[in-house]
């Protein structure tokens, strides 16, 4: 059953190179067709995959070609099936293949349309190389190609200037996180010898003899990598930007697939980072500071897609908390039923952007939920969901990072708690301003105000589904019990794959912290409330805006300028001082220099300038006959 | 015999052009490069069967007294060399064809001796002939950049390149006699030995000769100055040449000479090497970061890209130098394909001011597609040949010298600013009223883009067959070397 793993990627693949050489001429319904069918296709083998694993198949390698030989150093393209990987190309195939569907209504009018789902094809096809990569290597590959579908898919309208810069950003941003991942990587195998994750931490422990600073220098630099893709201080610039793209590209690749990529590495090396009490602390802090710089600028934004990309990298950084605290299922947990309500979300922002004729600004909006009813009902069950009321998906994964939290480090656990606050406030803002009220926008934009076509809607309601009832497969323990249900199904599927934390909490206090986590979030709901559809305030023009707090949120703590004037301008600064100064001033002057010297003296030169064939290679011949005198 | 094959059919052909005159010169030429792969690709199957020696390996002695002999063998590193001429040769001849040069039976003959004494450096295992076949190959380039090139300062730029790679050479003359004296015969082995019965101080110096040599050519900073001007000077057929093949005979030499004669010299020095290497790296890029023109830029990025090359095989393990050979093989490729961008830009527009340019992809998605991807090649993304290389290089390089890696590997970052910005300048947003009528692309410019592209991609995907070449040879030259 393993074998059939190799297929996963090959559909995806097979889509994107039909479509790119074959798609010419076909019409729009059938290339759509081809390129969600793939991914159906792997959705299924991944189904078959997955079961294989849940009735405790072990860990298997299956090994494509041969790839990288260099003396010890030896690497295939071959693909790791274990609980972690499949239950990864679940969730990636499954909420791909409604992205995919999704996009055929989104993307129906635009003239790229092929080049769309070929492009998002190739996407999932290197987020399963990355998820199946059994070494970091092979994993590299998946992770480098899926920066570059991002790269494509953000200046996929590459006539805006605006999109194409976003699109650089983003890759070279990733590439300085990737840059570290490589380092890493050195380190790693000139102390193990290999790269290969069973040779380091399933069937062999290669890392067991590392010692504890080279791990953590390694954690270190691996964390680096997962900065890049999944977007965290001081690598987080680029995701908001990002927002550039076309709105299925924000929710597949830069919401619930690709920047959890760090995370799924973190978690892969959970060995190693449970060797390294440095390394940990530092992704903990990573993750609570862009856990709160993303919760606070979303507080601001009034860009929908914005809101929902700072309220990304607030998600990612709690899930790097956990990981941080060693908790590394518990961040995956987050990341699946983060996946479900985040592409729900985003989604549910294209379908309301689609409405609008393309207005994304939520001043311009207001009471679209009698316009947009499908949209409106599961946009409301996504912000339910990510808000942390029970029983929805964000409650019991959010619960158990809080609870890690509680039992590890009282400050996480507060801030934290802070984070939540503000998550239920800013989406609910959002929600409120955006369906509740009085329309705001235009003339034209009110006439033009529609519900999406059900290819759109149908993506919604099942992703919708999936936000209410995804957070079972990690029932705590008290719910579980009392429900007749599997509880911590997650965690028992992935123990022995992943570091698992030894925590045992008394149902009592387990029970204290979802209360203490549900009044936090009905707070921010009821704040929200109360100013937005209550009191029917709205969000403040950028001009009416005096508050010198507001204006850094919105500004967003002004990183971009800091790296505009700390990192670009000294760098294009001595760039051109090379240029117009060094090279021809110094290093080109000197041997200029020399080189009018020669000339000056030797009137001889002049003739190698006139020259002719033969009186060179007469000097040749000369000098190499005298060579040969002299030995 | 099929080493000689390799040395005859070039200089034949080029002998022959020289005589019969300009018809059908071109033809000729690809002719003879065609039937240059075809002897190198059987050299690789009778490698891949084995137990065929005698069809690889030649030996004549030729002045019996010195220790100099005529001897040639295909070993896996020098097929893979031999493969980068004899694959790119008959591909820059062929993008060359829109190209009408003056008296072309000499520019193609030329071309042809070139590829000769290029293929023989790569095969021959007598020091002396590296040497010669090392300094041949200087003049017929140094013609045609002097004769065929419409730059105004071409005398000027030729000779400084001429002169300060002679002058180079002249370090590496005597760094090699210098082993000679001990060991009596120019047979690589046995300059092998004599380099490492020196003490390592002797090494040292014996090193910084070879090293003064190479990094010339290779180029490393400082001794790359000659290199900008005289890729923007020189005709794109011979700025291939010179890019693509015949610079990679410097850091060849390293890994036939250096590596292994003066472990404890490299040990001596090398750090200094792997510095200057490092640096080489940043200080391209950011010159690279500040070109106006494309010629340029590509030429800065290669001393860029060379210079995590010649770092990687310094460190002298396999990771490093496998690096090194798929590097060459892969920098070989992507320097023509991106030379050949060039060239199809500056015959539509006759110019290469890049913030003059804009919206080609609008115009020309095709020809955008395919320089997407030779981009991506260069910025080392994996599944191109790119990645392959850079990732060994950095992977052995930081095992000798950690730090110094991560400045080196800034390349990653640096290259795609550049390159990047490059793309997104000239190819990107909408095309301005001088971009509209932007040709398409003809039938032969898209083949050889489309080859090029193919092997980019296919290589990275697919390199074992040259790895698995290469690797043997790379194991036994690392031999009893402590490192």
């Amino acid at each position: 059953m393993e074998k059939l793993v190799t297929l996963i990627p090959l559909f995806p693949l097979a889509g994107f190179l039909f479509i790119t050489f074959f798609g010419k001429g076909s019409s729009k319904n059938f290339i759509g067709g081809v390129g969600s069918s793939a991914i159906l296709l792997s959705f299924v083998v991944s189904l078959l995959v997955f079961s294989t694993q849940m009735h405790g198949a072990h860990p298997t390698v299956v090994k494509a070609f041969d790839w990288i030989t260099a003396g010890s150093f030896d690497i295939d393209i071959s693909f790791l099936v274990d609980p972690l990987s499949s239950i990864y190309l679940l969730f990636i195939t499954g909420v791909g293949f409604l992205i995919h569907v999704y996009s055929i209504g989104y993307m129906h009018e635009d003239e790229g349309f092929n080049r769309f789902i070929a492009y998002l094809n190739l996407f999932v096809f290197f987020m399963l190389i990355l998820i199946l990569g059994d070494s970091y290597v092979t994993m590299f590959v998946g992770w480098e190609g899926v920066g570059l579908c991002s790269f494509m898919l953000i200046g996929f309208w590459y006539k805006d200037m605006k999109n194409n810069d976003a699109a650089k950003k983003a890759f070279i941003v990733n590439r300085i996180g990737d840059l570290g991942l490589i380092l890493g990587m050195c380190l790693l195998f000139s102390y193990t010898g290999t790269l290969r994750f069973d040779e380091l931490y399933i069937s062999e422990r290669g890392i067991a003899g590392i010692p504890s600073d080279v791990a953590t220098a390694i954690g270190i630099l691996l964390f680096i990598g997962a900065m890049g893709k999944s977007a965290q201080i001081p690598l987080h610039t680029w995701l908001p930007d990002a927002m550039a793209g076309p709105t299925p590209v924000s929710a597949l690749i830069h919401a619930a697939t690709m920047v959890t990529a760090g995370i799924y590495m973190v978690a892969r090396s959970s060995n190693l980072y449970a060797m390294t009490e440095t390394a940990s602390d530092i992704i903990t802090w990573a993750g609570i500071l862009t856990s709160l710089l993303g919760a606070t600028i979303a507080l601001t934004q009034n860009d929908i897609k914005k809101v929902l990309a700072y309220s990304t990298v607030s998600q990612l950084g709690l899930m790097f908390v956990a990981l941080g605290m060693g908790a590394y299922s518990t961040a995956v947990f987050h990341v699946i039923t983060h996946a479900f309500f985040k592409a729900l979300l985003f989604l549910g922002s294209g379908s309301v952007i689609h409405g609008m004729g393309g207005e994304q600004d939520i001043r311009r909006m207001g009471g679209l939920k009698k316009h947009v009813r499908t949209t409106h009902l599961t946009f409301l069950i996504g912000t339910i969901a990510i808000s942390g009321i029970f029983p929805l998906a964000g409650f019991f994964s959010k619960d158990q990072i809080i609870a890690v939290a509680f039992e590890e480090n009282k400050l996480m656990f507060i801030l934290s708690l802070v984070v939540s606050a503000c998550t239920a406030f800013y989406m609910f803002r959002l929600y409120f301003l955006t369906f509740h009220g009085k329309f705001r926008g235009t003339h034209e934009q009110e006439h033009h105000l529609h519900e999406s076509p059900a290819v759109m809607t149908l993506p919604l309601v099942v992703l919708a589904v999936l936000s209410i009832v995804g957070g079972f497969i990690g029932l705590p323990h008290a719910v579980g019990e009392s429900m007749h249900m599997h509880w911590h199904w997650l965690d028992h599927y992935l123990d022995g794959t992943v570091v698992m934390p030894g925590l045992h909490m008394d149902l009592n206090t387990e029970l204290m912290l979802m209360g203490l986590a549900t009044v936090i979030a009905v707070g921010g709901i009821y704040y929200a409330w109360l100013k937005y559809a209550k009191r029917g305030e709205l969000a403040l023009e950028d001009k009416d805006i005096t508050s010198a707090t507001h204006k850094m949120l919105l500004n967003k703590y002004w990183f971009d300028e800091l790296y505009d004037s700390i990192i670009r301008k000294p760098v294009d600064a001595i760039s051109k001082a090379l240029g117009s100064v060094v090279e021809p001033k110094i290093i080109d002057g000197l041997v200029e220099g020399a080189g009018s010297a020669t000339q000056a003296t030797g009137g001889k030169i002049r003739l190698l300038q006139s020259g002719s064939l033969f009186f060179y290679i007469l000097v040749f011949i000369v000098g190499l006959i005298a060579l040969l005198l002299y030995i | 015999m099929l080493t000689i094959l390799l040395l005859a059919i070039p200089i034949l052909a080029a002998g022959l052009l020289f005589l019969s005159g300009a018809k059908n010169a071109r033809n000729l030429a690809l002719g003879a490069g065609i039937l240059e792969l075809i002897v190198t690709l059987a050299a690789f199957y009778v490698n891949k069967q084995g137990n065929a020696e005698s069809l690889l390996n030649f030996n004549q002695e030729w002045i019996g007294p010195l220790g100099i002999s005529y001897a040639f063998n295909l070993d896996g590193i020098s097929l893979v060399m031999a493969l980068l001429v004899a694959l790119l040769l008959p591909i820059i001849i062929y993008a060359s064809a829109h190209r009408t040069y003056k008296s072309p039976h000499y520019f193609y003959g030329l071309m042809l001796l070139m590829a000769a004494s290029m293929m023989g450096a790569f095969t021959t295992t007598d020091g002396l002939l590296f040497y010669v076949f090392y300094e041949f190959a200087l003049i017929p380039i140094y013609f045609m950049i002097l004769y065929w090139s419409d730059n105004p300062n071409k005398a000027k730029i030729t000779l400084k390149f001429f002169i300060y790679t002679l002058f180079g050479s002249l370090f590496m003359l005597v760094s090699l006699l210098y082993l000679y004296n001990i060991s009596g015969s120019f047979n690589m082995n046995a300059l092998y030995e004599a380099g490492r019965s020196l003490s390592a101080a002797e090494q040292g110096w014996v090193f910084a000769g070879f090293f003064i040599a190479f990094a010339v050519k290779i180029p490393v900073f400082p001794f790359h100055s000659w290199q900008p001007s005289t890729y923007d000077a020189a005709p794109t057929a011979a700025t291939m040449l010179l890019a693509g093949i015949m610079l990679k005979m410097a850091s060849y030499g390293l890994i036939r000479l250096v590596i292994p004669a003066l472990p404890a010299g490299v040990a001596e020095y090398g750090t200094w090497a792997l510095a200057l290497s490092a640096v080489s790296v940043i200080y391209a890029s950011c010159m690279a970061i500040v070109q106006q023109r494309y010629k340029l830029l590509i030429a800065w990025s290669s001393i860029a890209h060379l210079g995590v090359l010649s770092a990687g095989i310094l460190a002298g393990n396999a990771q490093g130098i496998q690096g090194g050979v798929m590097e060459m093989l892969s920098h070989g490729i992507l320097s023509v394909a991106l030379f050949f961008v060039y060239d199809i830009i500056e015959s539509r527009v006759h110019h290469d001011d890049m913030h003059k340019m804009g919206g080609i992809r609008e115009v020309n998605p095709l020809f955008a597609f395919l320089f997407f991807s030779v981009v991506m090649g260069s910025v080392a993304l994996p599944l191109t040949s790119g990645f392959v290389g850079e990732f060994l290089l950095l992977l052995g390089f930081y095992q000798v010298s950690p730090w110094l890696t991560a400045v080196a590997g800034l390349t990653v970052v640096l290259g795609a600013v550049y390159m990047l910005r490059a793309f997104q300048v000239m190819m990107l947003g909408s095309a301005p009223a001088s971009m509209l009528n932007f040709a398409p692309l003809n039938r032969h410019e898209k083949t050889v883009l489309t080859i090029l592209v193919i092997l980019i991609i296919a290589l990275g995907v697919y390199p074992d067959p040259i790895l698995s070449t290469s690797n043997p040879s790379v194991e036994s030259l690392l031999q009893g070397l402590n490192r």
